[in-house]
């Protein structure tokens, strides 16, 4: 395969890819004038590019633009297709499951399990409830999700974008009903062609109808996050609910209808941001779905390789693994950004190998690093030691280290919090008799999902008294109760009155829960008079 | 060829793709082509921006920008916006119209609201004189204390941001008038009588000639002990605090020649309900005096438990 001036192996499949789409021209010769003139050849005179492929290869070079083709892609069985729908059934429960589990939180809280109440600016899940002064919950487990993210690729490379990312699972869903509607690959490819007439008209508004009603319970199910799922159902089709409610679901259901139905792979080549970084991210110990080119090549039938084979490899070119792609890549040209490593081409690969009798893997789970161990003639790995490779372990315990910070800190925080603010206009009060008076606005936060009788005490200033704005001033004293209701905070007035003789000093407010919890929290601050500083 | 444009176009060969000629240490830019559903989403995005051309203001001419044809603009919004918050108050406006002035702490919900709205209206009407706290100044007096001039129940405080205070607008204004004694008394006389006025705070020792000054032309209205009345407006001397100033120069200076502020009455300017609710933000400001008669009401209701 190796041409004699190219020695690096890792150049090999560039080499022979040349080889095999210019086969008259072998390329160190070629001068430029001869391949300018050379160029539609590529396109057409491999036998990979009669697929419908991504490159841009498709086209002649001339276009600016190219147009879109569309993936028909085969049915499969095997173990990892059934991975897959193992996969599509759990992501899709999940999704459309999730808003209508209940969890019990008393009377003063929504039963949901799972809400993001916008309005009230509470998010709830399970038995954790997060204010929005404790976003920096949600902040850690968004940047949990991106170093999952990366945790993921350096251990089983894209697998997130091959079998969970909700672009696969959702175009995986619509090729099925394409599958059902009009058949498979070479059916649909037919279809295609045919002029359109009722027949075709009817299948294609039917499936179009499917599509759309998929997309709608798409749609429909992402709002039921955001308020009570039953209440808002019944509110959705009676025309109660919230315009942006009905916005929202029109928007979700217009993208998932784009996406899912048309757009597909062109998402993941053009549009989606994870394949780009996932470049960046990829090294040569990283595990890819890959061709052993060097088991493979020179491709040729079973005939060919039975009369002469020494010359011919394994690969006996049925485009089985083209077929059966989703996103309609030749995963035989190499690692490419159109390829979400879903593994389809593996079970394709490893039927027909069956088939014809030679063992499994031609198509595989590798790293480039092991791929060249194998063709240099060691003894094939175990694809899964890229989970021992140090980076993985570092992220590992990154994103460990971040659930368990973010779990010790939802373990020790107090449902109980006093925040002390001082007036500045006027900054104190001279009363009649000489003596002082500061006003200080107090918020009372009760996290609890029962409302709680609370203490206010005045700590380290002789002489003082408290009232507020619904504790008259004949009650004034150094210590008040306060009713807080159910998870929410109460803002209070409060109004400290000290002798004349009393000059500029700290002191504190202690807030303490008077239930079987005793929580307290205090806030230090500070008192001010005409006298100043002493 | 580094950054040169070539003439002859060269061929990527795993791609097929075309080279465009750039080259940077070593990578060079493919010409592959763009996608046709990108171009479309290119035009329309064209086509958006010709329909909001047409529908919204956009082309900045002379002395205003061309008009929708829908004939939006920003400020018709804000107005729309505001008359939608005013009809979501009208409610609360008339409740607390109908709702006597003494009655309303009685309605915590309520009172909190008028407290509200009358923050709002002391903030564009008041605070030019008694200042964004209400802690006014020298000659303007602060909201926030107990001291009152002419009574600190919410009623009183109503009646004086009806009428005023020395206003000319009104015939219940509140009114009070302390004769100038600069060319009466002598300084010395000045002098001792301020002192008889500063021995209230003991701040100062009592003569008898200063007792006997006050006594002759201060007792009617300031009090035997400087305690003030509120029926005739007369400040407490007694207190610590002073509408303009303490100090003995400031008020052998007020014995002289008397300062005497107005407060205009807003009682044709601002709607009732807007004067209820600034009596109440006033009277929640920390000095606020219970009524008289609901003192009475309260004891009348206890007498009545058996």
């Amino acid at each position: 395969m190796n041409s004699p001036e190219d020695p690096e192996p890792h150049d090999d499949k560039r080499n022979r890819w040349a080889e095999a789409v210019a086969p008259a021209q072998s390329k160190p010769e070629l001068d430029a004038a001869s391949q300018k003139v050379a160029k539609p050849s590529p396109a057409q005179s491999s036998p990979a590019q009669s697929s419908p492929a991504q490159s841009g290869s498709d086209v002649p070079l001339s276009d600016l633009y190219e147009k879109h083709t569309v993936v028909h892609n085969q049915r499969i069985d095997g173990p990892f297709r059934r991975f897959k729908w193992a996969m599509m059934v759990l992501t899709l429960t999940v999704y459309y499951v999730t808003p209508w589990l209940r969890w019990d939180r008393g009377p003063f809280a929504p039963d949901q399990a799972v809400l993001i109440d916008l309005a009230n600016r509470r998010f709830y899940m399970f038995g954790i409830e997060i204010w929005p002064h404790e976003f920096y919950f949600v902040a850690g487990m968004l940047i949990m999700a991106g170093i999952g993210l990366f945790l993921v690729t350096s251990a089983v490379g894209r697998a997130w974008c091959g079998y969970a990312c909700p672009q696969t699972v959702w175009t995986d869903l619509f090729q099925h009903v394409d599958r059902l509607f009009d058949g498979d690959r070479n059916a649909r490819i037919r279809l295609d062609k045919a002029p359109w007439g009722p027949a075709k008209l009817a299948r294609r508004s039917s499936k179009w109808s499917v599509y759309l009603l998929i997309s709608f319970v798409t749609g429909g199910a992402w709002i039921l996050y955001f308020a009570d799922a039953p209440t808002l159902l019944r509110e959705f089709f009676t025309g109660e609910a919230a315009p942006i409610a009905y916005i929202t679901v029109a928007v979700l259901t217009a993208t998932t209808f784009a996406l899912g139905g048309f757009l597909r792979e062109q998402v993941c080549i053009y549009m989606c941001p994870w394949p780009r970084i996932q470049t960046a991210m990829l090294d040569e110990k990283s595990l890819i779905v890959t061709y052993k080119d060097w088991r493979g090549e020179k491709r040729g039938s079973v005939k060919k390789a039975q009369k002469n084979p020494e010359e011919y490899g394994d690969c006996i070119d049925c485009q089985q693994c083209v077929a059966v792609c989703p996103t309609g890549i030749d995963i035989r040209e190499g690692p490419q950004i159109g390829c979400i490593t879903c593994a389809l081409c593996i079970d394709a690969c490893d039927r027909v190998m069956a088939d014809i009798g030679r063992p499994r893997g031609l198509i595989d789970y590798a790293t480039l690093e092991d791929c060249e161990h194998e063709a240099a003639g060691g003894e094939p790995q175990s694809p899964l030691r890229t989970l021992r490779r140090p980076r993985t372990l570092i992220y590992g315990g990154i994103w460990l280290a971040i659930g368990a910070a973010l779990l010790f800190a939802l373990g020790v925080r107090t449902h109980t919090e006093l925040t002390v603010s001082a007036d500045r206009n006027p900054p104190f009060m001279l009363m009649r008799d000489g003596s002082v008076r500061n006003a200080y606005t107090l918020k009372l936060r009760n996290m609890e999902g029962r409302p709680r009788t609370m203490q206010v005490e005045v700590g380290g200033l002789a002489g003082a008294t408290m009232w507020t704005d619904t504790i008259a001033r004949e009650n004034a004293a150094l210590v008040q109760q306060i009713e807080v209701p159910a998870d929410a905070t109460r803002t209070v007035r409060a109004y400290i009155l000290a002798p004349a003789d009393t000059r500029d000093q700290s002191f504190t407010f202690t807030l303490t829960s008077l239930d079987e919890q005793r929580e307290s929290d205090t806030a230090q601050t500070l008192f001010t008079t005409p006298g100043g500083d002493p | 060829m580094a950054n040169e444009l070539n003439n002859e176009s060269r061929v990527d060969q795993p791609t097929g793709t075309e080279f465009v000629g750039h080259e940077w240490d070593g990578i060079e830019e493919l010409d592959t082509p763009l996608p046709r559903w990108w171009l479309w989403t290119f035009y329309a995005t064209i086509a958006w921006a010709i329909g909001y051309v047409v529908i919204y203001p956009a082309w900045p001419m002379i002395d205003r920008a061309t008009e929708g044809v829908i004939g939006w603009t920003s400020r018709g919004q804000l107005a729309e916006e505001i008359s939608v918050a005013n009809k979501a108050r009208e409610g609360v406006l008339q409740q607390i119209s109908a709702t006597e002035t003494a009655m309303l702490p009685n309605d915590p919900q309520l009172m909190q609201q008028a407290v509200a709205g009358g923050a709002a209206a002391f903030k564009v009407n008041c605070v030019q004189c008694h200042g964004a706290g209400a802690a006014g100044s020298t000659g303007y007096p602060n909201l926030n204390d107990d001291d009152w001039l002419w009574g600190g129940d919410l009623e009183a405080i109503e009646l004086t941001l009806q009428h005023g205070v020395r206003w000319d607008g009104s015939e219940q204004t509140r009114f009070s008038l302390m004769p100038g004694f600069g060319e009466i008394f002598t300084d010395p006389e000045i002098n001792a009588l301020a002192g008889h006025v500063l021995s209230f705070t003991e701040k100062s020792e009592s003569t008898a000639a200063g007792a006997q000054l006050y006594a002759d032309n201060c007792l009617s209205c300031h009090g035997q002990t400087g305690e003030g009345s509120r029926d005739q407006g007369a400040p407490a001397l007694n207190d610590a605090i002073w509408l303009y100033g303490s100090s003995a120069t400031a008020i052998r200076g007020q014995i002289r020649a008397p300062s005497h502020g107005v407060m205009p009455g807003w009682k044709d300017r601002l709607d009732p309900a807007t004067i209820k609710m600034l009596a109440a933000y006033v009277h929640s400001l920390g000095g606020g005096e219970t009524l008289a008669l609901e003192v009475e009401e309260l004891a009348e209701a206890a007498d009545e438990q058996p």
